[in-house]
Parts: structure tokens; C-alpha cells; sequence
């Protein structure tokens, strides 16, 4: 597309000022900053035991503190998990000051062009876009209540269906989304869960405008109570009252029940929980893995260069995200429809949603993490500290679980 | 993100000047810069022991409350970037110092003799220049957690002093750290390369 190649000159031109300045520019670079070695921590210490002749009594060998202290100070300079919470860094610049380090006048040229893309975005498209977003919005509200008020059956599912994809595709329109769907034979089916990775609230929109899905979510006030409410007369949704929320049993019986019927539409879910930056999927929540039904995964990849689609909900609120959405060039995405999951014999929910998880990743070509996205708020578990204690334990002594079974670890007979 | 740049402009000409420790690149240190102000939650130029435990892969390494330590000086909470950049100066591969031979600088930070007292600081909490029996014990007992009985980590403990003790005193000092270290690969071990 013609925007990208201007994105791209417009970089070139900034690199060529800046070396004829003999500064420094800062080039941000998404495949890490340090080397980090390849061999596991564990075969790193026990690589020095190998080395000598093998002691009949647990050594601690003083040099094995290095293995854990370099670790340390690498993770301190650059770590695979606070890098995924904050937006992705741009090798080529997309004439947005907000993605940019090094905005300063390096030539006429460039600030014109910028100043020009300031004015089209602001004066042209923002307003467009606005106006289109409200109408989608009010479009929907004022349509599922209506067709609410029909009887249920046949009817009254075929206008739902086109009400809602009429007003999401207006929504579209509102962002100037370009979306490209592959693989569409394998779009989810009633009956079945549909799970994608999270980048954003626009993720909804995405989706629901190329087919039709149940919702779930949090009942909200305000605007979107009222919206809420709405769709919810047209077809049925779920949505929790706060309390619920907790209750686990409730929360899987409810969704059960709505995929058992198989006249409803397949259910939505963002197993992460919350937004991550488009760069790697992070662990899915095994709740509704743990259902027994068709898995519909489905992958997101948003194109960085012609607007950040990630949103930082501890950096900015709802509506100042959707602005920034909608004075950027627009939203340009892949969305690929993979095959239908199930569980197989012998699988826990754990390894099913793992499964999963590394399906969608390999498809949108992000990393796949094991780290919980819930570590955008939280602290770590210590869990995972004493699970690298008994790691060096092991190899410092040997484990021999005794006759109880017991996890305590012994070694040969001390003197 | 402009005022990233212009706080970076201001510190990158302090550091060209005062950066006395070894030839780190322009990139490198804007790189790092970058790092030290997406930690430093609160903005306010200087890292704070909680902004490190936020790293989960840190707070999860057994020796990580150490290791954060490390870069506070005595009884500070906050640590600057120009500290930040000091503790990490430690881990610059030994082979850089080849190319900048700088007779006025001392022994670079990075050497082998520095690494080791990097790592001899991680035990010798009392700051003695020994390592007693218990700082041992206290370093065996964060790496191994709960899975290794007390009776069993004393015996191993009292085995590592006694084959470092060449002195008697049953703690071990730094020479006689570095005697035992002799044969490790310290350079390899305790450096961090860069990409770029």
C-alpha cells in the first residue's frame, strides 16, 4: 500500500539526516537487546559437576552462584514478560509522534509531510470517524430492542444476525479497519467456544463483524449497561454480575448450559484475561478448557505500522484509547481461522489450553509465552521461586524420594 | 516520548564525560537508558528495590533479593541510572578492554578480579572481606529452599569451607575465594553480551 512506502521513506530520510548530523539515533530493536544462552540453568550448573570426577558426596560448588547471578542481572536488562505490557517498538517510523523516540526536526521535507498526515487525521478522519462510530453504536442499541420485541424463533434469529453485523460493520467502517479473514471454512459453529488472543476491546468488533457470536462479560452501568442490555433482548449473551464473577462453578455452569443448546451462538472468550501488545500470547486461563466442547482458536495479528492497536488500560482510560484509534491511519489485521480442538484422551485442561495457545501463536507468528498476563498487576507466585529451589536442590544432591513418597530429599548416607 | 529523549540528550553528554569506567557504546547506553525508564515506574529518575522485584523472571531467581542488593549502595533505597549503569558495568565481557587501553583508569570494573568480587559480595552480606560459615549457610539455604534438611546443608557447608580454608580461620576470605575459582571460566560466566 501506497502508506507504507511512505512510512518507509520517511524513516530512510530521518536515518539519512541523522548520520549527516553524526548523531545518534535510538533504533529500536524487537528481537532483544543481549544474547542470552541457550542451555537451560540446569544443565549450566551441572555442566561443572560433569567436568570433575564425579564426588560420593553432594558438592556445592561456589562457582554456581555465577549461573544464577548472571541470570538474574540479564532478566534485569532485558526480560521476556514487562516488555509484553507496554506498546511494540517500530523499526520504521509511521509519521505518529506518539510511536516515536527521535522526533526532531531533521528536514522540511518530513515535517511537512508530518504536519500534512497531523491535519488529514484530525480534521478529516477523526470527525468522520467519530460520526460513523455513534451511529453504529445507536444503530444497535435501537435495533436489538426492537427486534427484542418479536416472538422467538426463526425471524427473530436471521434479523438479529443481520442488525448485529450490520452495526459492527458500521463500527468497522468507524476505525477504518481493514481486516483480512483467512480461512473462513473454519469459522465457529453453534455449539462450540471460540477463543482468540487479546490485544484490545477492538478485538470485539473484529470478530463480530464477520460473524456472530455470544458474549461474555462483566455487566457494566452506564453506556455500556445500556448497550448491554440491548443485545441482550435481540439474542442471548452471558453476562456475570460482579459477584458472580468469582464463583468458578457458576461461571463454567452457566457457560455449559449455553453451549450444550445448540440453537445458541458460540460463545466468545479471551482466555489471557487481559490486553497483552500483539507480540506473544500468554497464558490461557484453563476455565473454559475445561467445558468439553469444540474449540474454535482463532488468531489476531494487527499490522503495527499504521496504528498501535494495543491498549494500555493502566497508562490510558476507554475513551482516550478509542481516540488515539481512530486519529491513527487506521487498524489493519489478519484474522485466521484455525481448525476446530478438542480434548483428547488423557488431556488435562492445562495442556489442552497450552495446545491451543501454541496453535494461535505458530498461525500469527507471535511468541508463545507461559507466563501469566496477570503479571501486568500482580506479583509472581512464589511457586515458581521453590520450583528453582528444588531444581538446584536436585542437582546439588541427588533426589531419592523415599518409601512414603515424600518430596524430601536425601542423598548418600552422611558420615 | 520527547521527553524521554531530551532527559536522555542531558544524561548521554554527563556520561560521555564522566563515564570513566569502560567504552560503552552510544547505543548500548541509550538502550539501557530506555530499560532504566520503563522500570522506574514512579518517573522519578531512580529505581527503588520494588521496581526491580516487578521483573517476574528476577523475582523468581533464588539469589534475586541479592542480586537487587547489589546495585543499592550502603543504605540507600534509590538507585540512579549512573549507578544502574556502574552495577551492569561488571558484566561487560572481559575481551572489550582490549580495544581501549586506558592507562589512566585503573583496573576496569569489568575484569576478572572485579566479577569475582561482585560475586564474593553476594555471600559476604557484614561486608568482612570473609565469608563466614553462616553467610554461607544463609546462600545455600535461599538456592535450595526448603529441600534440603539443616543438618545435611551444615555438613555440606562445613566441606566447602574446609577444602577453601587454607588459613584456618574457618571462613574464607577473598584470596583464597579466587584460589578456589581459579580454574572456572569467571569471564565467560559472569558477562553479558550485547546484539548490537
Amino acid at each position: 500500500r501506497a502508506c507504507a512506502d511512505v512510512f518507509q521513506w520517511a524513516t530512510l530520510r530521518m536515518e539519512r539526516g541523522a548520520r549527516e548530523k553524526n548523531q545518534q539515533l535510538y533504533k529500536p530493536y524487537s528481537n532483544g537487546i543481549i544474547a542470552k544462552e541457550l542451555v537451560s540453568l540446569e544443565q549450566e550448573i551441572q555442566e561443572v559437576r560433569r567436568s570433575g570426577i564425579p564426588a560420593p558426596e553432594p558438592e556445592f560448588d561456589m562457582s554456581d552462584i555465577f549461573s544464577f547471578c548472571r541470570r538474574g542481572v540479564e532478566s534485569i536488562v532485558d526480560d521476556e514478560v514487562t516488555k509484553r505490557f507496554t506498546a511494540e517498538e517500530l523499526e520504521s517510523w509511521n509519521l505518529l509522534t506518539r510511536s516515536n523516540y527521535n522526533f526532531h526536526h531533521i528536514s522540511t521535507r518530513l515535517t511537512v509531510l508530518w504536519g500534512v498526515g497531523v491535519l488529514v487525521r484530525y480534521a478529516i478522519l477523526l470527525p468522520l470517524r467519530v460520526t460513523l462510530a455513534f451511529t453504529g453504536v445507536g444503530l444497535l442499541v435501537v435495533l436489538t430492542s426492537l427486534i427484542g420485541l418479536l416472538p422467538n424463533g426463526w425471524v427473530k434469529s436471521s434479523l438479529s444476525e443481520k442488525a448485529h453485523l450490520m452495526c459492527y460493520r458500521i463500527c468497522v467502517r468507524a476505525l477504518t479497519a481493514i481486516i483480512t479473514y483467512h480461512d473462513s471454512e473454519n469459522k465457529p459453529k453453534n455449539g462450540g467456544i471460540c477463543v482468540a488472543n487479546h490485544t484490545s476491546p477492538i478485538d470485539v468488533i473484529i470478530l463480530a463483524s464477520d460473524g456472530c457470536y455470544a458474549m461474555v462479560g462483566q455487566v457494566h452501568g452506564g453506556l455500556m449497561g445500556v448497550i448491554q442490555r440491548a443485545m441482550l433482548k435481540a439474542c442471548p449473551h452471558i453476562w456475570f454480575e460482579r459477584s458472580e464473577v468469582k464463583d468458578r462453578h457458576l461461571v463454567a455452569k452457566r457457560l455449559s448450559d449455553h453451549v450444550a443448546d445448540k440453537t445458541k451462538l458460540p460463545i466468545l472468550i479471551f482466555p489471557e484475561g487481559t490486553c497483552i501488545n500483539n507480540t506473544s500470547v500468554m497464558m490461557f486461563k484453563k476455565g473454559s478448557f475445561e467445558i468439553g466442547c469444540t474449540v474454535y482458536p482463532v488468531a489476531i495479528k494487527y499490522d503495527p505500522r499504521f496504528g498501535d492497536a494495543f491498549w494500555n488500560s493502566s497508562k490510558f482510560g476507554m475513551v482516550n484509547y478509542l481516540l488515539h484509534m481512530m486519529s491513527s491511519w487506521g487498524v489493519v489485521c489478519s484474522v485466521w481461522y484455525l481448525p476446530p480442538m478438542r480434548r483428547e484422551e488423557g488431556e488435562d485442561a492445562v495442556q489442552f489450553a497450552n495446545r491451543v495457545k501454541a496453535a494461535i501463536a505458530r498461525k500469527g507468528g507471535l511468541a508463545d509465552l507461559l507466563w501469566d498476563g496477570g503479571l501486568k498487576r500482580e506479583k509472581v507466585k512464589k511457586v515458581f521461586k521453590e520450583e528453582q529451589q528444588k531444581m538446584y536442590s536436585k542437582v546439588l544432591v541427588g533426589v531419592s524420594e523415599d518409601s512414603h513418597g515424600s518430596e524430601v530429599v536425601r542423598g548418600p548416607a552422611l558420615e | 516520548m520527547i521527553v524521554v529523549l531530551s532527559r536522555s540528550m542531558t544524561i548521554l553528554l554527563l556520561l560521555k564525560v564522566f563515564f570513566c569506567f569502560s567504552a560503552v557504546s552510544h547505543s548500548q547506553i541509550t538502550r539501557l537508558y530506555s530499560r532504566f525508564h520503563s522500570l522506574d515506574k514512579g518517573e522519578n529518575g531512580a529505581l527503588s528495590r520494588e521496581d526491580f522485584q516487578r521483573i517476574p523472571e528476577l523475582a523468581i531467581n533464588p539469589l534475586g533479593d541479592r542480586i537487587i542488593n547489589a546495585f543499592f549502595p550502603e543504605g540507600e533505597d534509590q538507585v540512579n541510572f549512573r549507578g544502574f549503569m556502574r552495577t551492569l558495568a561488571h558484566f561487560r565481557p572481559v575481551e572489550d578492554n582490549e580495544k581501549n587501553k586506558d592507562p589512566n583508569s585503573g583496573e576496569p570494573l569489568n575484569s576478572r578480579n572485579n566479577k569475582l568480587l561482585f560475586a564474593f559480595r553476594l555471600y559476604d552480606l557484614d561486608r568482612d572481606d570473609k565469608i563466614s560459615r553462616d553467610e554461607l549457610l544463609q546462600v545455600l539455604r535461599m538456592m535450595v529452599g526448603v529441600n534440603i534438611s539443616d543438618e545435611q546443608l551444615g555438613s555440606i557447608a562445613d566441606r566447602t569451607i574446609q577444602e577453601a580454608d587454607t588459613n584456618g580461620d574457618m571462613s574464607i576470605s577473598f584470596s583464597e575465594f579466587i584460589k578456589v575459582l581459579e580454574k572456572v571460566d569467571v569471564e565467560q560466566k559472569m558477562s553479558i553480551r550485547f546484539l548490537h
